[in-house]
């Protein structure tokens, strides 16, 4: 089976800051990856340089087999890598409704009719349980469901690669177990990549453990291996806050 | 006259020319670093400076140097007053964001222009030099007047830079620049320093007109220019830098004298002109700071 | 805003173009050249309102493609004796690519450098203008002859400097604009263009090419205020550099400003409004550009939403 995504060497350097430093990564189709390590690890932006969003120092992607370097950010999602902010980034001014057609109406290839999208919409709204609230304004949503409608949109990408940065922050208990099942559904169609700094989450939901320290890949492995990782748990008792 | 001294007389002009830009553009470019606010009423501080010297040398009888050395302190106070009032009504209020202020000064800019028409009228009026002597070059005699504009300009100039790198209000200064919010936190009265700064700048340029209007005469139109060529000198000298704001002075100032010596002062316009929104599109981030977000 | 009563949107706007319409039975002669010029002018507004409004993008140098409009057409009929349709045609597409050439460049900067960048090519346009003095006229202008602004077909013809006429010719132009905007708001093609106004990082991050979707607002916008412009030529039969001066870049945000940006209404009642108060004050002052300057400011200041905008706010939330 060919890899989803695959990137050999890739780093990125801020001035003298070795942010991700010469990264091999290899990531499965199917499969629910977490990516976990201390803060400035280096994991925000090694998705940041998948998703295109910052271009790498030096290095290549390749995702399904073909190189995406040099691609930018808006041809990479078009290709199926989707990337839900870490900080909620919503069009907050526009109602529920729109956040999600906007993704929608894009993935259509038949395109014309309007029935198609508002039925999109609607799936992508009621697959995340928002669809009672379309048609308020997204910035008026409380923030449980403003991180709900971050999903739905990137869900309504119909992605191959549906990246997930630090879904379950400032999420109240009872809402992170709806979120669990919620991934779970989408793994179903979706390769996810999760970063996450909730371990019970992680733990739960990932079938493989990468984790990063000072920008390079310090363990990979399944979630029992890692846990039992003598260089994992020196970073991250020995060097985390 | 030959082409050498042909070149000379233009060279001159250009430098006069130059020295007044350069007190212009230092007031345009310091209320856009500091404040990171464009002042599109910048031109019309320069118009008032140069009508109010009008009025206050003509108001004073005596010697003509009388009249102009009061219109030299007067007419800049009285500029620097108003700027400060337009600043805490208005742009205080807008909270200093970038696009309601430019909309805002093009207000001002309006209302400015339609007083100094109501009230002084559309005649182009005369302010006599301080002193009239001049200096005798073997090719032909030039105006002392303008010599000492440029000696006058270069003073201000190294006085201004003086207070900025030397003094605690250059420091202050600085700080707000560099990162108001931290600033404020250090106990740096941001808001004071922003009224500050913006009647600096409007009374470096009335101080500028105030210089030139005696040999180029008082009109409600006169800022036009000195905008658009602020404008061009703060693109191009790069902001917060007062050496790039004077060395692109210098540079636009003489190219303009001597091209305009040669070609049409249209054609010279138009040249620069794209020039200059050349190297805005294609530098950006070198030429214009951090302003373009 | 797809979902929300397209029918009664529609409804609002055919009734302004009713409206307009039954006033050139109602209004005295007076004031038929006047709200032909108001219509004209507007259409230049909602060209504006395109780009500010709906993207966001602050052009202080809209005056270029309002003149190139106006030149386009203007010259094209003094100069090489086009007829009236094909003249309109030429000033549309003098636009088109104007704003083409400008888009390109222009949208390389953001914010503040882009108003800068925006107003310094409209400087460089009517510069030329006044550098080609022996082909533009110059600052003095020129009239385009009467003759000339006839149209023919076959037998019967249509006289553009006949009041009515020129009521009609300037109504028909509008409603089509208007319509057109209306349409636009609507799409899909509307929904992108205000998601790049709230978050364009964001937009990017769906899979829309925000530069692409920018750059054909900008021709968009630049079209519709060339055939404003355009219009302007043929209907009041006059080219002259004031109307490709800054002050022509300026007019416009202000009317958008007072009668709301991204309201599809917006333009013509701030067009309208701004007349209106010139008029009553002309009789005390001739000092318009005061008006004009503390209209700016105070708009700003307390009103930045502008009429209509105010009025979604607090009471229509379904104007388009």
């Amino acid at each position: 089976m060919t890899p989803l995504l695959v990137t050999k060497g890739l780093s990125r350097h801020f001035g003298g800051l070795r942010a991700v430093d010469s990264v091999d990564f290899t990531l499965m189709p199917g499969e629910i990856r977490a990516v976990i390590g201390p803060n400035g690890a280096g994991k925000t932006t090694f998705v940041s340089l998948v998703s295109g969003r910052i271009q790498p120092s030096s290095g290549a992607i390749v995702f399904d087999g073909a190189d995406i370097t040099s691609q930018p950010a808006y041809v990479r999602v078009r290709q199926g890598i989707a990337y839900t902010f870490q900080i909620t980034s919503v069009f907050a001014n526009l109602s529920a409704y729109d956040n999600v057609a906007l993704p929608v109406q894009r993935t259509l290839s038949d395109g014309r009719s309007k029935g198609a999208v508002k039925a999109g919409v609607m799936t992508a709204l009621e697959r995340t349980g928002l669809a009672d609230r379309a048609h308020m304004p997204a910035g008026q949503l409380s923030y449980g469901h403003q991180r709900l409608l971050e999903v739905a949109m990137g869900l309504a990408l119909k992605p191959r690669l549906l990246i997930l940065d630090e879904p379950t922050q400032g999420l109240a208990d009872s809402e992170i177990d709806n979120f669990i099942a919620l991934v779970r559904e989408i793994a179903r169609s979706a390769t996810v990549l999760l970063i996450e700094h909730n371990m019970p989450v992680v733990m739960q939901l990932a079938d493989r453990i990468t984790v990063f320290n000072a920008g390079k890949i310090l363990a990979e492995g399944t979630p029992e291996a890692i846990r039992e990782n003598a260089a994992v748990q020196e970073a991250y008792l020995g060097t985390a806050p | 006259m030959h082409f050498g001294p042909h070149l000379l007389l233009a060279a001159l002009e250009g430098l006069v020319t130059s020295a007044v830009l350069a007190l212009t553009a230092l007031g345009l470019s310091l209320v856009f670093g500091v404040m990171r606010v464009v002042n599109v009423a910048h031109g019309e501080f320069f118009m008032l400076g140069a009508v109010l010297a009008w009025a206050i040398s003509t108001a004073i009888s005596g010697h003509p140097a009388l009249g102009f050395l009061a219109a030299l302190v007067i007419a800049p106070l009285i500029v620097g007053a108003i700027a400060l009032v337009a600043e805490r009504l208005v742009l205080r209020r807008l909270n200093y964001n970038p696009e309601a202020t430019i909309v805002a000064t093009i207000g001002m800019l309006y209302i400015i222009q339609q007083l100094a028409l109501t009230f002084y009228g559309p005649e182009a009026r005369p302010v006599e030099p301080p002193f009239s002597y001049r200096i005798l070059l073997p090719w032909f005699g030039y105006s002392g007047y303008k010599l000492s504009i440029i000696a006058a300009s270069a003073l201000l100039l190294i006085v201004t830079w003086l207070v900025l790198t030397r003094t605690r209000i250059g420091l202050i200064m600085r700080a707000t620049q560099y990162d108001s919010e931290t600033a404020q936190a250090f106990g740096i009265p941001v808001d004071r320093v922003y009224g500050g700064v913006f009647a600096l700048g409007a009374m470096l340029a009335a101080i500028a007109a105030v210089l030139i209007v005696p040999i180029s005469q008082a009109h409600y139109l006169m800022g036009q220019d000195p905008l658009l060529l602020s404008f061009i000198v703060v693109i191009i000298g790069g902001l917060g830098s007062l050496r790039g704001t004077v060395v692109a002075a210098v540079l636009i100032g003489l190219s303009d004298g001597i091209i305009s010596m040669f070609f049409s002062p249209t054609l010279a316009k138009i040249i620069a002109t794209l020039l200059v929104a050349m190297v805005l599109v294609f530098r950006p981030q070198g030429l214009f700071g951090t302003a373009s977000r | 805003m797809n979902e929300a009563s397209p029918a009664r949107a529609y409804a609002l706007h055919l009734g302004v173009i009713a409206l307009l319409f039954a006033l050139s039975f109602v209004l005295p002669e007076y004031y038929h050249g006047l709200l032909a010029r108001i219509m004209v002018l507007a259409v230049f507004a909602m060209g504006y309102n395109m780009l500010f409004g709906y993207v966001g993008l602050l052009s202080l140098g809209h005056a270029m493609f309002f003149g190139a409009g106006l030149y386009g057409a203007g010259l094209a009929i003094i100069q090489l004796g086009w007829g009236v349709p094909l003249a309109f045609l030429g000033g549309v597409a003098c636009g088109a690519l104007l704003a083409l050439v400008i888009g390109l460049l222009a949208l390389r900067t953001t914010g503040v450098a882009f108003m800068i960048v925006t107003m310094m090519f409209a400087q460089v346009f009517y510069l030329l203008i006044l550098y080609f003095a022996a082909w533009t006229g110059g600052d003095q202008g020129q009239v385009v002859p009467q003759p000339a602004r006839v149209l023919n077909f076959g037998a019967t013809s249509l006289d553009l400097t006949n009041p009515t006429v020129r009521y009609m010719t300037a109504l028909v132009l509008f409603s089509l604009v208007l319509l057109v905007m209306l349409a636009i708001v609507r799409s899909r093609y509307g929904r992108v263009l205000v998601a790049i106004r709230e978050n364009e990082e964001r937009t990017k991050m769906l899979g829309y090419d925000t530069f692409s979707n920018k750059l054909m607002a900008v021709v968009v916008s630049g079209t519709i205020c060339a055939a404003s412009g355009a219009a302007y030529a043929l209907l009041f039969g006059y080219v002259g550099s004031s109307f490709a001066s800054v002050q022509y870049s300026i007019l416009p945000l202000l009317w958008v400003l007072l009668g709301g940006a991204a309201t599809t209404l917006g333009p013509l009642i701030g067009t309208v409004f701004m007349y209106y108060v010139i008029d009553v004050t002309s009789g005390y002052t001739s000092a318009y550009l005061l008006i004009v300057g503390i209209a700016l400011i105070l708009l700003v200041l307390f009103f930045p939403k502008g009429i209509l905008g105010s009025i979604r706010q607090r009471w229509l939330g379904w104007l388009p």
